[in-house]
């Protein structure tokens, strides 16, 4: 199963596994990884899943839709590599994917 | 002695508590008891993603259910509690069993209200809360025949915009003047009876039930004017009544909804409540209502936790919600109830549009439409009991980022 790291804004690690098909939203909160409140559950309508992709994944992760973009403007300190991590579905793919959490949601 | 926390319901707000509870390092006893036999899961793709069959159930599910025994949070799945006897501290179950608790937290939501009209019971005529609700309501996308929908709120219209893209034919019928009228201004109704009539659904503004016919099964809708619309299913979608029966049996104050304070406590020190079920404080808006939403539920559900476990945290959020239909997304922040005057952003024609309430120039809410920035934004100035420009909140040209300085 491809796995996930999510690191904190404390630099604590987490790696989960990731069923393809899921979200990398859903990967987070099936495996309680603390920093990712996800409050409308995967429907890009609260910029509460806001994570920074890792530079050598951008590539493969996408580039965020124009809702998505517009959310992403208004989250807390968002970057270039920024994301909504409900609109990343996991594949094969990204198996080994990192992404960075910000120090808070929203 | 270890302590012992029961949560009567297990919907989002008993399950965030739940979760919650163990962030805090509560270590006591946790059970939560569920009417349904689902664990617990989020309702709101219920009218949207998963009724068109575009999400598989486990999907659904807020957390793994590995998640509930890995945690210690005794989950009792297809139980009903009939009794909450706050001398002894216990919930009695449906079966007899009684459960002794040192702190209760009452989450037991809010189901649709019941139509009463003659026929209301005949088969086909649906409701839409749980997944075995929609469940029931997916075949009848597959029907192709008409399905009359009753009431053009939320529910009605997420449902109506599911349908059409399945092809069946849509009659909704909306008792008051215009979709959408208890919870959004003229603008957004105008927006989305456009939108629903574009898509070619049959909305009835002002148009009463009288009754439904069928034998057995409904096969007709009949209107107080005497029409009859033929039609192969109904869907009912007239609002939900919070599920306050246990609390006000056990003597709790009860009004539209369980009174609690602004830490999610009721009355008795030893009982909390959270989610739809409550009428709570809002010292944002300086007074007391209760919100039917998923974030309420989430954040009301954390509070109540915080404070089971000792703490001290006030629940005192900006409301929101949002809805999906068909390419459009609304985004509301704040509550509009009062304003005393509307500022609509863009142009109704070109599917994004902002309508922003103020009362004595205060931003009390905005409804959003495919317009996340303003719906963001919104929401930081409503926190913030901010005095916008309505010129500037007018002007789609304008940014307004320039507000939040």
């Amino acid at each position: 199963m491809p796995k996930i790291t999510f690191i904190e804004h404390s630099g604590a690690e987490h790696v989960v596994d990731a069923d393809v098909g899921l979200s990398v939203m859903e990967a987070a909160v099936r495996n309680s990884v603390p920093g990712i409140d996800a409050d409308c559950g995967g429907a890009c309508a609260c910029a509460t899943c806001h994570v920074y992709v890792d530079a050598a994944w951008i590539e493969k992760t996408g580039k965020p839709e124009a809702m998505e973009e517009s959310m992403l403007d208004f989250a807390h300190e968002p970057k270039e590599n920024s994301r909504l991590s409900c609109q990343i579905n996991m594949t094969a793919d990204l198996d080994g994917l990192i992404v960075r959490l910000p120090e808070f949601q929203g | 002695m270890t302590e012992r926390v029961v949560i009567i319901g297990a919907g989002q707000a008993g399950a965030q508590a739940a979760a919650s509870l163990r962030v805090e390092k509560f270590d006591g006893a946790i059970t939560m008891i569920g009417a349904e036999t689902e664990p617990p899961y989020q309702r709101p793709p219920l009218s949207k993603a998963y009724l068109q069959g575009a999400l598989e159930k486990s999907r659904l599910y807020l957390k793994p259910v590995e998640f509930y025994e890995k945690h210690s949070i005794d989950l009792r799945l297809g139980v009903r509690a009939s009794a909450i006897d706050r001398a002894a501290k216990t919930v009695t179950l449906e079966g007899g069993e009684a459960l002794s608790y040192d702190k209760l937290l009452i989450a037991t939501g809010a189901p649709p209200r019941k139509l009463k009209a003659p026929g209301a019971e005949l088969a086909g005529i649906h409701y839409l809360r749980s997944i075995a609700d929609s469940d029931a309501l997916g075949p009848v996308l597959k029907s192709g025949e008409r399905i009359v929908i009753v009431g053009a709120g939320y529910i009605g219209l997420e449902v109506a915009a599911v349908a059409r893209k399945a092809g069946l034919p849509v009659t909704v019928l909306e008792a008051m003047e215009r979709p959408l009228q208890r919870v959004a201004g003229p603008e957004v109704s105008a927006f989305y009876a456009d939108l629903h009539r574009s898509a070619g659904v049959d909305l009835r503004i002002g148009a009463m039930v009288a009754g439904f016919e069928g034998e057995g099964r409904v096969r007709a809708a009949v209107l107080k004017d005497g029409e009859t619309i033929p039609c192969g299913a109904v869907l009912v979608g007239v609002g939900a009544a919070p599920e306050t029966g246990l609390a006000e049996a056990a003597g709790l104050k009860v009004e539209n909804g369980v009174w609690v304070d602004d830490h999610a406590r009721t009355e008795d020190p030893a009982i909390w409540a959270a989610g739809d079920v409550t009428n709570h404080p809002s010292a944002l808006y300086g007074r007391r209502m209760r919100l039917e939403s998923v974030p309420n539920a989430i954040e009301q559900g954390k509070a109540a936790a915080v404070n089971m476990a000792g703490g001290d945290m006030v629940y005192d959020t900006v409301p929101w919600f949002w809805s999906d239909q068909y390419d459009v997304k609304l985004q509301t922040a704040g509550i509009s109830e009062g304003a005393d005057a509307r500022v609509v952003r863009g142009a109704p024609g070109e599917r994004k549009l902002a309508v922003w309430y103020l009362k004595e120039g205060r931003l009390l809410a905005v409804d959003t439409m495919n317009d996340p920035p303003s719906f963001l934004i919104g929401k930081k100035l409503i926190a913030a009991k901010s005095t916008p420009d309505p010129k500037i909140l007018a002007d789609s040209a304008a940014d307004l980022k320039s507000l939040l300085s």
